[in-house]
């Protein structure tokens, strides 16, 4: 995927569970290959709901959300896996299997892809080395610190090349140094052209990184700022952004 | 490097403890309910092999009628009998045989004591296989002919028997059938456990890219699984029933009871039980998978 295609895009997209009220209103945006997004707004405004859009774990009620260029309302359900192994997540509550240890977590998405016994014994050991995981390979995750399954949950996101790469909160549960360190992780894989969107409500984490703003306030999609300049490049969403 | 652990721990499941039981109890249960469908098949088979195509003409004596008097009754009887169309042969049943098939039912002793008793006399015809006999006007002609005669073509009894035996039958199958769906029942009721206990895990591998085929894979090996083991269990209590069985009814007088003997192709069929419950098992378990996955985004 060049940089410079449409990734993903909302148009006047609205969401409800079941009878409930709606939780997003009109929200329309479109997101680039290789851009950085932070995705901010208070707790209940909608991020992690908007996110749930984007992964597919969740239709909207109305409006078009297309992912890769496919309508999602109109792909055969069989099609869809193959889509959503294209975009990595990392959730929130880690969402670890308990049973596993961090190197059958992390290759949860080669094994489900078909990959080959030789390939993941190659690529998860070198990626859990990379995020700092090398002493704990074959650590369960109950006896992992936060920040440690984290990186477990970041390295299982990416273990696969994602083309998009979406994290809820991802640094909601560290401390501000690993909380950093987390950044200049998903940096690292920006720079290798994963597409990313980032939500939280650390104000001061986000004000650290020149990336521009995804700003949800009740539901609505309220502001889209351009980048602002910053010393690092930030990639281009004046191409992207609809409103 | 490392080992491809149970992605959805299902064997910790409760299920897994008692679904083999419940799966070995199910197959004891058709594998009964089957035999005893073969055995009776077999019966009311041999019954028919052993009485369409066979007359019996029974001669009742006459109070103190002299044996020459009677013998010429029964000489008379068997002249029209052989002369008839359609009857192949036509022979007394010899008094010793009589007292034989009387045995079982008066006992030995009680036997002793009427060989001064008039017994009726008795004459076996065969029928001409494919041969057309009017009974009726066979059996007027015969009471016509030699006073006391009385002919039985058995078919009043047959049809009852056969009546009584396909009725157990119909019976078994009913059975087979419940055990089915209570099979069926059951491994809705413990995939469905099984998806409510890793229901995060089972969303997580669907938000990441997994197939339904790929996630109901691992309920449908669990369920092979767990009715093979109990699938085998079930057939070997079955077989072991089954010997039992026949041993005691091999020690009960004969005549009584048809022998319970079950072919090796009956063996074979029975052991089908067994892969039939599997195949139940692994196919509710998809099903019931992909339905409660079908209803995720």
């Amino acid at each position: 995927m060049a940089d410079g295609d449409e990734v993903i895009r909302f148009q006047n997209v609205g969401m409800r569970y079941g009878l409930g009220k709606e939780i997003l209103h009109d929200v329309s945006f479109r997101l680039n290959a290789g851009s950085f997004h932070f995705l901010t707004g208070a707790s209940g405004a909608g991020k992690s709901s908007l996110l749930r859009l984007m992964y597919l774990a969740q239709r909207p009620s109305r409006g078009l959300v297309t992912l890769f260029g496919h309508d999602i309302a109109t792909t055969p359900r069989r099609e869809l896996p193959a889509l959503r192994r294209r975009v990595g997540v990392v959730f929130q509550d880690f969402r670890l299997i308990d049973h596993l240890t961090a190197l059958e977590n992390v290759a949860l998405p080669l094994r489900i892809a078909g990959a080959s016994q030789d390939q993941i014994d190659e690529h998860v050991p070198e990626l859990l080395r990379w995020v700092g995981l090398s002493e704990h390979l074959n650590a369960r995750p109950p006896t992992l610190a936060g920040g440690q399954k984290q990186r477990v949950a970041i390295a299982r996101a990416v273990i696969a090349r994602p083309h998009l790469l979406l994290a809820d909160e991802p640094t909601g549960n560290v401390d501000d140094s690993i909380a950093m360190r987390l950044m200049h992780l998903l940096e690292e894989l920006h720079r290798i052209g994963t597409t990313i969107v980032v939500a939280t409500h650390n104000q001061p984490l986000v004000s650290r990184f020149a990336h521009p703003r995804l700003h949800l306030a009740d539901g609505e999609l309220l502001s889209f700022p351009a980048a602002s300049p910053t010393t690092q490049p930030a990639p281009s969403l004046t191409s992207g952004a609809t409103d | 490097m490392f080992g491809r652990a149970q992605i959805l721990p299902l064997s910790r499941d409760a299920a897994s403890r008692f679904l083999p039981w419940l799966i070995a109890f199910m197959v004891w249960l058709a594998a009964m309910a089957m035999a005893a469908v073969m055995a009776l098949s077999a019966m009311s088979g041999d019954w028919r092999q052993g009485l369409t195509g066979t007359l019996t003409v029974q001669i009742v004596p006459k109070g103190d009628e002299p044996a020459d008097v009677m013998d010429a009754r029964v000489a008379a009887a068997l002249a029209l009998l052989r002369r008839t169309p359609g009857i192949a042969s036509a022979d007394p049943i010899p008094h010793s045989r009589v007292l034989e098939l009387l045995e079982p039912w008066l006992g030995r002793d009680a036997m002793a004591g009427t060989i001064g008793l008039p017994l009726p006399r008795l004459i076996d015809s065969q029928l001409i296989p494919g041969a057309a006999v009017d009974t009726g006007a066979l059996g007027a002609a015969l009471s016509a002919a030699v006073p006391g005669a009385a002919l039985d073509d058995h078919g009043l009894w047959l049809e009852r028997l056969i009546a009584l035996a396909n009725a157990v039958e119909g019976i078994a199958f009913a059975v087979l059938a419940l055990i089915a769906i209570v099979a069926v029942a059951t491994i809705i009721f413990a995939t469905r456990a099984g998806l409510a206990i890793h229901h995060q895990v089972i969303e997580l591998l669907h938000l990441i890219g997994a197939r339904d085929g790929y996630i109901s894979a691992q309920f449908q090996w669990q369920a092979f699984w767990l009715s093979i083991k109990g699938g085998i269990a079930g057939l070997a209590l079955a077989a072991a029933t089954l010997a039992a069985l026949g041993y005691l009814m091999g020690q009960i007088e004969a005549g009584l009871l048809p022998p319970l003997s079950l072919t090796l192709w009956q063996w074979v069929s029975l052991s089908s039980v067994a892969i039939c419950a599997t195949a139940i098992s692994v196919l509710t378990a998809r099903l019931t998978v992909i339905s409660a996955i079908g209803r995720m985004p």
